[in-house]
């Protein structure tokens, strides 16, 4: 590869310090970047950062590469295209994912544009995926590293975007990357991994989705009897198949476990309900989007993913009317409309779409109409 | 590729006096709030310092409160005169009487006053080119209860020299102590303290090739303060801490210094200052000046454009690849710009003050490092203009 002009966006943790190391190493020119994204306005004038730690450990990162080091400030297109998504999708009783939807919106698309606009070639991140030339152009590939794999929230990205990006970690191990760091005498070689949305760093989703939407309490019925079991204080609170923590104050009949089976918005209901009641094996999932050629109305076999560390399940996918249509070989239990289902064939990203409804296996009516 | 800096007004290179005198003094021990000799000797530094800048600025050494800097000056003068007033005038809360281009220095200050003590606040705003008006002035002083007014000398972003003598006259009177942030004056213009009716003004060191970490508040001593920080009662118990001999003796070198070249320096300056803009002017045609036009009320060492359709942190980071150092105005710790509020308090729009950086001047600018810049000029703006409309 001839040298390019590269923008590294630096989160300050362990991968992007080494994904920059390495681009570097490549012979690429090579400036950092710390993306500011959500800002704390907890002294009322918005100048303070949630992550000032992570800004720091990114700079201190570029000071020992030698390279050029900026913080871009995309908090207000974080704002809008990030959170505000994720208000309102779970306002609406849906699951999105704000890591998958930030590269589609803002790392890939916002920084991406910027970068190519200043006359940079690419941004490079520290995302265990491969980037394979192919002959139809640029394939996305799952990381060698199973356990960190991270294509699924890479799905969203466009044959466009994807000629722009840099993955340099995909081929090789976390416990490999960490030696690297370590090798390289990088200060974030021991940072630990961060597994919480960026913006809820205490990772209490539902208490923070109580402050932003307000509490909006209802019932939690049995989806077999119908009977009241308890209350909830908004159905953002609950997902899909989530079990602990409704604090059910009915036993159940047959004293098995019960698990969130639906969640009907309109009356402000939680169903409640054996796990069967979560096995799907039919997808209708919206708005794809494709990283290379689009599928056809004809049935491929591919293998689906639902979540970011779900293991893939086999699958005959088509487009129908616009949307992709996902049957599935083997049933997948506890999925929300709002999640997406990302595609492969083999280890090669084809798409990804955002799920709208399900069928419960050996049902034929949709049991999460959106 | 040699760097190009243009960013003086942020801080400037150490003068080889400053450094000297730090050196010789860096060599001695005591603490000059000591009885015994070593400590003296240290002391003697220190009042010798004091009265060579008291020379300088036509003032009385017991004028000169020694600080850590240009922002606590600016807080020992807000809140040490704030407090003072409202114990002597028996009342609060008053009214502090500032300006919309303050530095934050002096900005956050008065604000914190408002929010833990209820302070009432006038703030006057600046006209177009970011002159602040009398008449405004006038008129909160009118209204009585003013603890005090605060004034820069001299504007860090737009370099607009403000009628400081005549603000310091409306404020005599009305009896009403008046506080000056002098820090971006100090060296570049004529500064006679004895023709100024000022309680406060507050000068850095850093700013005119001395070093970081020293400044100074220079008080009218019959005006009384009420300390900020307290501790061992050095400076006249306004300004507790340990004296340090070494930073006052280069602080004072290098006032003097640049008292010595005022003149010329002031020439050199215009000149380059002109030769700035007419060089950004034809580089780059649709470029706007902020500020007054060079002149009596603009500070020679300041230029500062508008780059329509541009981002100022693009900008920032694409002449810093051609080797150009400059500006874009305030930022938070962790390096995010903000839209200057300078510029919007003068009626600029949020995405015109965006656009925008701030070329200043120093000792060591040439005619060559200005066409490094002017060179380097078009290209960056035209693609600082892409990044702009792609994220716009």
């Amino acid at each position: 590869m001839s040298a390019l002009r590269v923008i590294s966006a630096m989160s300050g943790g362990v991968d992007s310090s080494v994904a920059t190391a390495r681009m570097i190493d490549q012979g690429h020119e090579v400036v950092g970047i710390h993306l500011a994204l959500s800002r704390t306005d907890s002294n009322g004038k918005g100048r303070g950062c949630c992550t000032l730690d992570d800004a720091r450990d990114a700079r201190r990162v570029a000071d020992k590469l030698g390279i050029p080091f900026y913080v871009w400030d995309f908090s207000t297109a974080f704002a809008e295209s990030v959170m505000d998504n994720f208000h309102s999708e779970y306002a609406q009783g849906r699951t999105p994912n704000p890591c998958l939807r930030c590269n589609e919106k803002i790392k890939f698309s916002a920084v991406l544009d910027r970068a190519l606009a200043l006359g940079f070639d690419a941004v490079a991140t520290g995302h265990y995926a491969q980037i394979e030339h192919g002959p139809d152009g640029v394939e996305l590939h799952r990381a060698i590293d199973p356990l960190k794999d991270q294509s699924y929230v890479l799905g969203v990205l466009t044959q466009a975007q994807l000629t722009h990006s840099l993955f340099p970690l995909g081929g090789d191990t976390k416990v490999r990357i960490r030696q690297e760091a370590e090798e390289r005498g990088l200060i974030t070689a021991k940072k630990p991994d961060s597994h919480d949305i960026c913006f809820i760093p205490d990772g209490d989703t539902a208490g923070y989705l109580v402050r932003k939407l307000g509490e909006q309490p209802g019932d939690i019925t049995d989806a077999a009897t119908g009977k009241v079991l308890g209350r909830h204080s908004g159905t953002f609170t609950v997902t899909i198949g989530q079990r602990r923590g409704l604090n059910l104050t009915v036993p159940a009949e047959d004293g098995a476990p019960r698990y969130v089976v639906d969640i009907d918005r309109e009356s402000g209901t939680v169903i409640v309900g054996a796990p069967e009641l979560l096995d799907v094996d039919f997808i209708r999932a919206i708005n794809p989007i494709w990283a290379g050629a689009p599928l056809g109305p004809d049935a491929v076999d591919v293998s689906a993913q639902v979540r970011a560390h779900a293991e893939p399940v086999p699958a005959r996918a088509y487009v129908h009317d616009g949307e992709l249509w996902i049957n599935l070989s083997e049933s997948i239990r506890g999925l929300a409309p709002g999640q997406a289902a990302v595609i492969y064939s083999g280890t090669k990203v084809l798409g990804s779409a955002t799920v709208a409804s399900t069928n419960r296996v050996g049902k034929h009516t949709s049991l999460h109409e959106s | 590729m040699q760097r190009v800096y243009l960013d003086h007004a942020a801080t400037t290179s150490m003068l080889p006096e400053a450094r000297a005198a730090w050196l010789e003094v860096s060599e001695q021990v005591g603490n000059a709030s000591s009885l015994h000799t070593s400590g003296r000797a240290a002391r003697r530094v220190v009042e010798s310092a004091r009265e060579s800048i008291a020379e300088d600025l036509g003032i009385r050494p017991s004028a000169v409160i020694f600080t850590g800097g240009g922002t606590e000056s600016d807080n020992l003068a807000i809140k040490g005169l704030y407090w003072a007033r409202c114990a002597q005038m028996g009342t609060r809360p008053l009214t502090l009487v500032t300006s919309a281009i303050e530095h934050h220095a002096v900005l956050d200050p008065v604000l914190w006053l408002v929010q833990h003590e209820a302070a009432m606040v006038e703030f006057v705003t600046g006209d177009a080119v970011g002159r602040v008006g009398l008449g405004e002035i006038e008129s909160a002083l009118d209204r009585g209860n003013v603890a005090l007014v605060s004034i820069m000398w001299a504007n860090n972003e737009i370099g607009a020299i403000q009628p400081i003598h005549e603000i310091a006259a409306l404020c005599k009177k009305f009896n009403v102590p008046f506080h000056t942030d002098a820090v971006q004056a100090l060296g570049q213009i004529p500064m006679n303290l004895s023709a100024l009716d000022a309680a406060a003004v507050t000068i850095s060191s850093h700013k005119i090739g001395g070093p970081v970490g020293v400044g100074a508040l220079l008080v009218d001593p019959t005006v009384k303060f009420t300390p900020v920080q307290h501790g061992g009662g050095q400076e006249r118990e306004i300004r507790s801490g340990t004296f340090d001999p070494a930073s006052i003796a280069a602080f004072a070198a290098a006032i003097r210094y640049c008292v010595s070249v005022l003149d010329e320096h002031g020439e050199n300056l215009r000149e380059l200052q002109e030769y700035l803009i007419s060089a950004i002017t034809s580089a780059v045609p649709e470029a706007i000046l902020n500020g007054p036009p060079p002149g009596e009320t603009r500070l020679p060492n300041n230029t500062h454009f508008s780059f329509p359709g541009c981002e100022g942190d693009s900008l920032l980071m694409l002449l810093d690849a051609a080797g150009i150092d400059c500006s874009t105005g305030s930022a938070c710790t962790a390096g995010i710009p903000e839209p200057s509020h300078v510029l919007l308090s003068m009626g600029v729009d949020e995405k015109t003050a965006r656009a925008s950086l701030r070329f200043s001047l120093g000792r060591d600018s040439s005619k060559e490092g200005i066409d490094q810049l002017a060179q380097a000029l078009p290209g960056v703006v035209d693609r600082a203009q892409r990044a702009g409309s792609v994220s716009a």
